[in-house]
């Protein structure tokens, strides 16, 4: 059986500055992978290049064995790849709601309907609640986005991410930006996603990735330094030397 | 357990709360009334103005079909005349050069014109956005206008097309004077359109474009066919905006190329923005303010006029940032609260 997501030899340089170098990358079905490295590794890069956000200059992706290197960041949503992002990206001036319509509108095909109403059909608006429910938003599903505390929309956008029914989630450090008094909760919602979702998580907070993560892949200049388990990464010199060295000041959360 | 039920039952509630709000937010609304009222009072109030009336609602149609695209769907564009006049021209050659002068089928012509280029063109166009495709937009307007100059052996070029007479409305209504018969007309015709409309922005298309004005990068990330989408409006508004360019023909029995100036395409988004973008009655508040005060400051001096508008566009882009409607909700919402408290 192919993995869920596979990058083979994937290369990308914004001018002369390689960002991206010949990175090799495999996600089975269910993996809890995460992503870690020190900032300006390319961890934001890689994702965007895996999502199509971003074309890469050689290399290919695969999801379930299909190559998606030359389709739309669109198509390639459709097919179930979907992702958070470090920075929120939410329909601000909507409702939390209308968010998660919309989302479930796309992704199956309601929204090529030009005459129906948008608020039609219930089985869009249930299952829209379901994901609010699971994430305990339901309270403010009729609240602008824009009017909510960071925190909350920080877990909009990953119940958007879910409302996709994805087969592999992105995670671009979900709890950036979040005061820790609440960071939990969306750690504990990542904690319980679905098992059948492959899930690579950016995270510089080593506590949730040794936590969540049963493998590791560290980015360093663009390139994969090392892949291992928890376990052998926190063993491995080298990588205390580049990366958890720096860790123990607690350095910038952006990535 | 007696915890837990209560705290299930409020949350049931909420989401009834919740599912209630979306199902009710297409549903028609009393006040929306109020337009049409006042459009149908005015053909009995001023009776010997009908033919001004008429070009106002020309406008309200040109103006609607502007906030689809650029309201709702967030598209900028300075070249919306470019639809207007091809279905202005639609209408004309159609008299002109052919001798087809039924009204109604006119405008089926002009909405399909309008919008075949509208699908052409907004499939080249919209991969750009922000000033590219302000630029453009307004290329391709003055291309056509210019194309019109070229052949004017067939456009008639700035002398345009005069003369022209449409068969009666139905069959049976021909036009006076005085307007009415145009006045209904052109009533009938944005109403029509005006569900369309209406039914289009409170679909899960119409949904789907609010999202791509509030988040395009969201909305690739959700699998959403962006330029599609985009093309898809851009082309109804087109055809649309072909509907307004052909009543305005037959409404006023001629038509020059200047239906294609910058002018006509900067005029009727000041009147969209004035009145208020992304609420479809803007476009009747806008188009019918500036109209009225084009109207009065030209009779009051025919040479200064334009400090009139000017004067409002300052006192709206000040007072006014979401339009003449904004303000009203506002002004609404400052009302209630006062008396609340």
């Amino acid at each position: 059986m192919s993995a869920a997501l596979e990058v083979q030899g994937l290369n990308r340089a914004f001018g002369a500055l390689p960002v991206t170098r010949d990175v090799n990358l495999s996600l089975e079905r269910g993996a809890r992978r995460a992503l870690i490295g020190p900032n300006g590794a390319g961890k934001t890069t890689l994702v965007n290049l895996i999502t199509g956000a971003l074309k890469p200059s050689s290399g290919r992706v695969l999801l379930d064995g299909a190559d998606i290197t030359a389709t739309s960041q669109a198509e390639r949503a459709r097919r179930g790849l979907a992702r958070t992002f470090q920075i929120n990206q939410l329909f601000r001036g909507l409702t939390v709601l209308e968010n998660l319509c919309m989302t479930i509108g796309e992704r199956d095909g309601e929204c090529n309907n030009l005459w129906r109403a948008a608020g039609a059909k219930r089985s869009v608006i249930d299952e829209a609640l379901d994901h609010l429910d699971s994430l305990r938003l339901v309270d403010d599903s009729l609240k602008l986005v824009r009017e909510l505390p960071y925190g909350r929309q920080r877990l909009v956008e990953i119940a958007i991410a879910l409302a996709q029914k994805p087969r592999v989630l992105l995670l671009d450090e979900p709890a950036a930006g979040v005061p820790s008094s609440e960071s939990h909760l969306i750690l504990d919602v990542v904690a319980a996603l679905d098992p059948d979702i492959a899930v690579l998580i950016i995270e510089h907070d080593m506590d949730v990735v040794f936590r969540f993560a049963k493998a590791i892949t560290v980015l360093v200049q663009g390139a994969v330094f090392t892949h291992g388990t928890p376990a052998e990464i926190m063993a491995n010199a080298d990588v205390r030397a580049v990366y958890l060295g720096e860790e123990g000041h607690k350095g910038g959360r952006r990535g | 357990m007696a915890a837990s039920d209560t705290k299930s039952a409020g949350r049931i509630e909420a989401r009834e709360r919740a599912a209630e709000y979306l199902l009710s937010r297409h549903r028609f609304r009393w006040p929306e009334l109020l337009p049409w009222l006042i459009a149908i009072a005015a053909f009995f109030i001023f009776p010997d103005r009908m033919t001004f009336g008429g070009q106002v609602l020309i406008m309200v149609l040109f103006a609607l079909s502007l906030d689809l695209i650029l309201g709702y769907a967030g598209i900028v564009t300075l070249g919306h005349a470019a639809f207007f006049g091809i279905g202005a021209y639609t209408a004309g050659l159609l008299i002109a050069r052919l001798g087809y002068s039924e009204p109604i089928s006119t405008l089926f012509a002009a909405a399909a014109m309008a919008g075949l280029v509208g699908l052409i063109t907004g499939w080249f166009l919209l991969r750009y956005r922000g000033l590219t495709l302000l630029m453009l937009t307004l290329a391709t307007a003055i291309m056509l206008q210019e194309t019109g100059n070229l052949r004017s052996d067939i456009s008639g070029g700035y002398d345009g097309l005069p003369g022209l007479t449409i068969s009666p409305l139905f069959g049976k209504f021909d036009y006076d004077l005085y307007g009415h018969v145009n006045y209904l007309y052109a009533l009938g015709v944005l109403a029509v359109v005006f569900y369309f409309v209406r039914r289009i922005v409170y679909s899960p298309f119409g949904q789907a474009l609010t999202g791509i004005r509030e988040n395009v990068r969201r909305m690739h990330a959700i699998g959403s066919p962006v330029h599609r989408r985009l093309v898809t409006v851009y082309t109804i508004a087109a055809a649309i905006a072909g509907i307004a360019g052909a009543l305005f023909t037959q409404t006023n029995a001629y038509v020059t190329l200047t239906v294609f100036d910058f002018d006509n395409s900067a005029k009727v988004m000041v009147m969209l923005i004035l009145g208020g973008t992304g609420r479809l009655y803007g476009a009747f508040a806008g188009a019918v303010v500036y109209m009225v005060m084009e109207d009065y400051f030209s009779k009051l001096s025919p040479t200064f006029w334009q400090f009139g508008i000017g004067l409002l566009l300052v006192l709206a882009v000040l007072f006014a940032r979401r339009g003449l409607l904004g303000l009203i909700e506002d002004a609404g919402k400052y009302i209630s609260e006062k008396v609340k408290s």
